[in-house]
Order: C-alpha cells, then sequence, then structure tokens
C-alpha cells in the first residue's frame, strides 16, 4: 500500500501575525513554522496505516527550500521519503497541480490531506487534487479504515456524520482525531536526516489568483461586565445594544 | 452571461443559508449588471423552488433527476459545472458548508476558475474583483483578488442578510449528463440529529468548556441552548474527554463558526479556542477567573460561577422569550 501524505508548512498557531507596511505582505520574520496540525494527523495515520498494511508513506510538499525542516519532521514522525516540488505556492488551483502531475506519473493507493491549512483556511487544496486525479475525496474525514481494497470513511456533515465506502485510489482530508499525534522519537529524528528527499522543479501553471492586501480585524472594545447578581439583564441589553437576540 | 448561485435543499427544503445565499447573489449581480440564475439539485417540489424568486433569481433550474436525490459531491459538481456553462455563468455561488467546501473547488477546476473560499461579505467589483476571507486561523482577513474570466466562491454562514427582491422566477428543468464514476462513493449509513440547531450556521451557540467539570452538568447548558434556539458548542478538551461529541468542538482543530451571538461558559479562551470563535459578531464570557484570557475577546462579561449564573440566565432568558411573544 503507497500512501502519499501532502504537507504544508505553516507559521505557529501562536505566533503573532504581522504585515509588510502596506499590508501587501506576511512578515516571516521572527515566526516559528510548523507542519500544519491536521496534516500531522494525517501523517500519523498514514504511518499507522503503512505499518499494518506493509505499505510506505511518501510526503509532498509545494514550497521553497525554506520548509525542508518541516520536512524533515515529517521524515522524523515516520514517513520513509520526502518530495519537494521547488515552487512558492501561489493558490489551491496552482499547488493542486503541481501535485496532481506528480501523482499522475508516481501513482498511490490513497493521498491522505489535512482539512485545511492553518494559514489559508482554504479546503481547497485536497478537493482539487482529487478532481484533477478523477478521483473520490472525503475532505471532512473523521475515521479511516482499510479492508480489501476499500476504505470505510466517516465523514462530518451538517448535523452529524455519515459512514462511506469509498474505493480506492482516493483522498481524504484528516480532522480531529482521526489519528493520535505521533512524537517523533530520537531514532526517527536521527534516520530522519538520511531519508530522501527529491526535489522535483514544477510544472507550468496559470495564476488564477493573487494576495490583494491583509487586514487584522478591528479590535473589540474592552469587555463590558454585567454584574453576576443581574445575570439576567444580558438579553436585554443584547437587544438593545446588539440585537442579535 | 450570468451570476448562478447553487442553493442546498436538506430533505427538499430550503433553509436559511440558502436564502442568504440567493440574496448575495442578487447583489453581486446587481454590481454586475447580469441576471440571477438559481440552481436545485435533488428532489425539491415547484412551490419550494419558486422561493427562491422572492429573493431575486429570476430564472430556476432544477435538477431533479432520481439519481441525484443522495448527495455526490462528485455528480453535484459535474452538475453545477453544466449548468454555468449552459448559463455563461461568469461568478458561480454556493454556501461554505460541508458540502459546498467539497464541491466548490470541484467546480473550480472543471471551469479553469478562480476560488474564493470562505467569503464574508460582497466582493468588491470596481476594475479588479477582490474577495476578503478569514485567513491565519481567525487573526487577520485575506483580501484576494480573483484573476481568472470564471470565479467560484463558497459564502460563509451568517455573513451575509435574507433580503427580498421579488421576481416572478421561470421554472426550468435542467437534465445534465450523469457518469457513474461520479456515484463511487456508497453512504452506508447516515447519523444526523435533525431536532438540533445545526452549528456551522447556528445564529447564536451556547458553548462551554472544562469549567463546567464533567459531563452530568451539560444539562443546564442545553436548556439555555434550547430556550434561546442556539446550538451548543465545547472547547477541544471537553470533546476529547467524551464529555461530548467531536462534531461539537470549535477552534482551531474543530469547526469554526461565524454566529451573530456566542455565549462561552468556564472556557478559558485559548488562542487556539478563539480561532475558531473570533469572528462571532458578538461575544458573552461567563468565566469566575476575572483574569480568563477570554475576557480580553468578549463584549460582555460575567466573572461568576457558572452554577450561580447560568440558571439565573435561564430564568431571564424564558421570560425574555415569553416577552417577546
Ligand atoms: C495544536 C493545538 C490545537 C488546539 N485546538 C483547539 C481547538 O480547536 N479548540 C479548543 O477549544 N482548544 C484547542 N486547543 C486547546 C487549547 O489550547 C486549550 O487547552 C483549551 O481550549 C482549553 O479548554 P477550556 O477553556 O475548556 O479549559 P481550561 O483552559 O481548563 O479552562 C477552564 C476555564 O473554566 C473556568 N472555570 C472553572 N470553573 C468554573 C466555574 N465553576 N464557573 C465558571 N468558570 C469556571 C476557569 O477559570 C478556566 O478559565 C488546542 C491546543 C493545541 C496545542
Ligand atoms: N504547499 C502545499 N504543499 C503540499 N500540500 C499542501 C500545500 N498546501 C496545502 N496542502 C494540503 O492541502 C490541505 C488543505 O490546505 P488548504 O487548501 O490551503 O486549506 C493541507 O492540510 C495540506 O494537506
Amino acid at each position: 500500500m503507497k500512501i502519499l501524505v501532502c504537507i504544508s508548512h505553516v507559521p505557529d498557531t501562536t505566533a503573532k501575525i504581522n504585515f509588510s507596511p502596506d499590508n501587501k505582505e506576511f512578515l516571516s520574520s521572527g515566526v516559528t513554522y510548523i507542519l500544519n496540525p491536521y496534516d500531522e494527523i494525517a501523517l500519523s495515520k498514514a504511518v499507522d496505516l503503512a505499518s499494518a498494511n506493509n505499505g510506505t508513506v511518501t510526503v509532498i510538499h509545494v514550497g521553497d527550500a525554506g520548509s525542508e525542516p518541516t520536512i524533515r519532521k515529517a521524515l522524523a514522525i515516520g514517513a520513509n521519503d520526502a518530495v519537494r516540488i521547488n515552487a512558492v505556492p501561489r493558490d489551491a488551483q496552482f499547488v493542486s497541480k503541481q501535485i496532481a502531475a506528480y501523482v499522475k506519473q508516481n501513482p498511490f493507493d490513497m493521498i491522505l490531506c489535512g482539512r485545511e491549512s492553518s494559514d489559508h483556511n482554504s479546503s481547497s487544496v485536497p478537493v482539487m487534487i482529487a478532481e484533477r486525479l478523477d478521483i473520490p475525496c472525503v475532505l471532512f474525514a473523521k475515521s479511516l479504515t482499510i479492508d480489501n481494497g476499500n476504505a470505510s470513511i466517516e465523514s462530518e456533515i451538517q448535523g452529524g456524520k455519515e459512514v462511506l465506502s469509498v474505493p480506492m485510489p482516493f483522498v481524504a482530508g484528516a480532522s480531529e482525531g482521526m489519528a493520535e499525534w505521533k512524537i517523533p522519537n530520537m531514532r526517527g529524528i536521527m534516520s530522519a536526516r538520511t531519508k530522501p528527499l527529491l526535489v522535483v522543479e514544477a510544472v507550468d501553471a496559470a495564476v488564477h489568483s493573487g494576495i490583494h492586501h491583509f487586514e487584522k480585524p478591528a479590535p473589540r472594545s474592552a469587555v463590558k461586565l454585567i454584574d453576576p447578581e443581574n445575570a439576567g439583564t444580558l438579553f436585554e441589553v443584547l437587544r438593545s445594544e446588539k440585537k442579535v437576540i | 452571461m450570468s451570476v448562478l448561485v447553487y442553493i442546498e435543499n436538506i430533505e427538499g427544503n430550503f433553509r436559511k443559508p440558502s436564502f442568504e445565499i440567493i440574496s448575495f447573489g442578487f447583489a453581486l449581480a446587481q454590481k454586475l449588471n447580469l441576471p440571477l440564475v438559481a440552481l436545485s439539485i435533488g428532489k425539491v417540489s415547484d412551490d419550494e423552488l419558486k422561493l427562491a424568486g422572492k429573493y431575486g433569481a429570476s430564472r430556476v433550474l432544477n435538477a431533479g433527476n432520481e439519481k441525484l436525490s443522495v448527495l455526490s459531491e462528485e455528480a453535484y459538481a459535474s452538475v453545477i459545472a453544466q449548468a454555468a456553462k449552459q448559463e455563461d455563468a461568469k461568478v458561480i455561488i454556493m454556501s461554505s458548508s460541508f458540502a459546498g467546501k467539497s464541491i466548490a473547488p470541484r467546480v473550480a477546476v472543471k471551469l479553469d476558475a478562480s476560488i474564493g473560499e470562505n467569503v464574508v461579505d460582497l466582493p468588491e467589483t470596481g476594475g479588479s474583483f477582490i474577495i476578503r476571507k478569514g485567513a491565519f486561523s481567525g487573526k487577520a482577513f485575506a483580501f484576494v483578488e480573483l484573476l481568472s474570466d470564471v470565479k467560484v466562491l463558497s459564502v460563509m454562514p451568517n455573513s451575509y442578510k435574507v433580503v427580498e427582491n421579488p421576481v416572478q422566477p421561470e421554472l426550468s428543468v435542467f437534465e445534465p449528463q450523469l457518469r457513474d464514476e461520479d456515484f463511487r462513493i456508497k453512504v452506508l449509513e447516515v447519523k444526523r440529529a435533525t431536532d438540533k440547531v445545526s452549528l456551522p450556521d447556528a445564529e447564536l451557540v451556547v458553548s462551554a468548556g472544562r469549567g463546567l467539570k464533567g459531563p452530568e452538568n451539560w444539562g443546564m447548558i442545553e436548556e439555555l441552548a434550547e430556550v434561546l434556539g442556539a446550538a451548543t458548542a465545547c472547547s477541544k478538551p471537553v470533546s476529547d474527554s467524551g464529555w461530548r461529541p467531536h462534531s461539537e468542538h470549535v477552534g482551531q482543530t474543530g469547526i469554526a463558526i461565524s454566529p451573530n451571538l456566542y455565549i462561552a461558559v468556564g472556557i478559558s479562551g485559548a488562542i487556539q479556542h478563539l480561532a475558531g470563535v473570533s469572528n462571532s459578531k458578538v461575544i458573552v464570557v461567563v468565566n469566575k477567573d476575572p483574569e480568563a484570557p477570554f475576557f480580553k475577546a468578549a463584549d460582555y462579561g460575567i466573572v461568576g460561577d457558572a452554577f450561580e449564573v447560568i440558571p439565573k440566565l435561564i430564568e431571564a432568558a424564558k421570560a425574555f422569550k415569553a416577552s417577546q411573544n
């Protein structure tokens, strides 16, 4: 069983976010980058599936050389090898085209992604990869088990969940709870240094979108405290001041 | 040329998020000086379809083919792309619901379109086409310029008001081409709690955290939610401990919501929690610790013990509701 895990390299979720004075660019200096938390779940699941099914795990990332520490971390968690497509990840159309082009040459039984990246929050890349490869996708996968070439996937839906039978190959987006987080051990960290990391050049792709600028949300005005003894006045206040109920 | 909105139905009925989408589509179509076409997929009655006219859709396409009565994201994406081509749609709009998020990117690839996900207000259209969406898990907004001739948008629930613009819509049957491959995912089982307000598009949400001590204390949270007509949510450790289902977990690793009102009880306000709720219009925090970080992100705060405050809120909510009727 050959499993591909798509990983993104994102600012640490506790990092302060700052932009250039014209707000056109995200300022990455001083920001620690991490493996996107959902991708870490996808990777943990892939490592478990591979060890139970005599399989292998490859991680793929579209990005420049700056993301290699994140790729090494994925190798330390247990991926067998890695591919970096050497290009700035412009948008979801671009990234999905790169990954699909690689997979067309190097087929996999299963492609696991995170359900969304913590910087773009788009949830588009997994679905677009599936569409380009003409295979099924379950974007909000909460659990995944394999038997006889079919996956049984629990998927989140409006107001509940459903259980799906999905033929391989497919794409799934990992949610919280799909696997236990794996913490790299010393042996993993040592061996990650020597595992293969293939760098391939990007294929041509059209530009579909670009960042115009960023903005921070307007800060909330200072909290108004309501006396707990008169907690009940809350609803009148919400009605008269905010009209939300 | 046109603007096309795909409107989701639940068991044959449209809900408020669909009317938000049509209202949004109508406003955008006006800006672009284009007609608004609505597309419905699956079995929906003509009377229900005509409702789309109330919010401004002048044409309603009905892809009512029996095969489409169960959601298949692949098939639905294909139907939407075919309708977009027939109607020469320049902008295709849907909700950023679970289904919409799984469909919109496929449509964008099929049409070689630009995509704008989780859009929170009407795009700028003078010259360039610029959408606004959340980025960095609630810490910023990104204004993204969509450069292709055709654009696909998914719009966040609760970010656009339902506005009536009544027209007599022309209903027409839409017969798409369907492939067997588009039905290769088989649904084995559906578990849906239909009696509850659905969290992703709820206008009001009552949420609780570890401050509640244990699952046996959730009765008062559910009661407050029920009186208000709100959905319930929780922090991550609460669902991790199995006190509440994972589908209620909001935050960076749970779902992101944007209700009009978010009431957080016994939740400290960690940055990962705020990532999922900071787009709420109004935030109310109940916490016994006046130093809890959540108060910094709140509009209203009640410093007190949840076990004393919540029963008071339930009584007050009942009285408030009674006075409204
Ligand atoms: C990678 C990562 C991702 C994460 N993702 C998420 C996420 O998506 N969502 C999420 O919620 N968390 C997430 N977390 C966890 C997050 O950091 C916090 O640990 C979590 O939100 C805390 O939950 P809590 O506020 O319920 O509990 P606590 O932090 O324990 O806070 C309990 C609060 O209740 C108050 N309290 C206690 N008793 C009472 C009482 N009787 N009456 C009133 N108030 C009382 C306390 O003062 C305290 O403020 C994530 C963490 C990591 C590392
Ligand atoms: N540059 C990238 N390289 C590889 N995979 C990516 C990249 N960006 C996003 N992904 C994958 O797509 C998922 C969703 O990302 P997004 O569409 O940006 O929300 C992520 O969790 C990753 O699994």
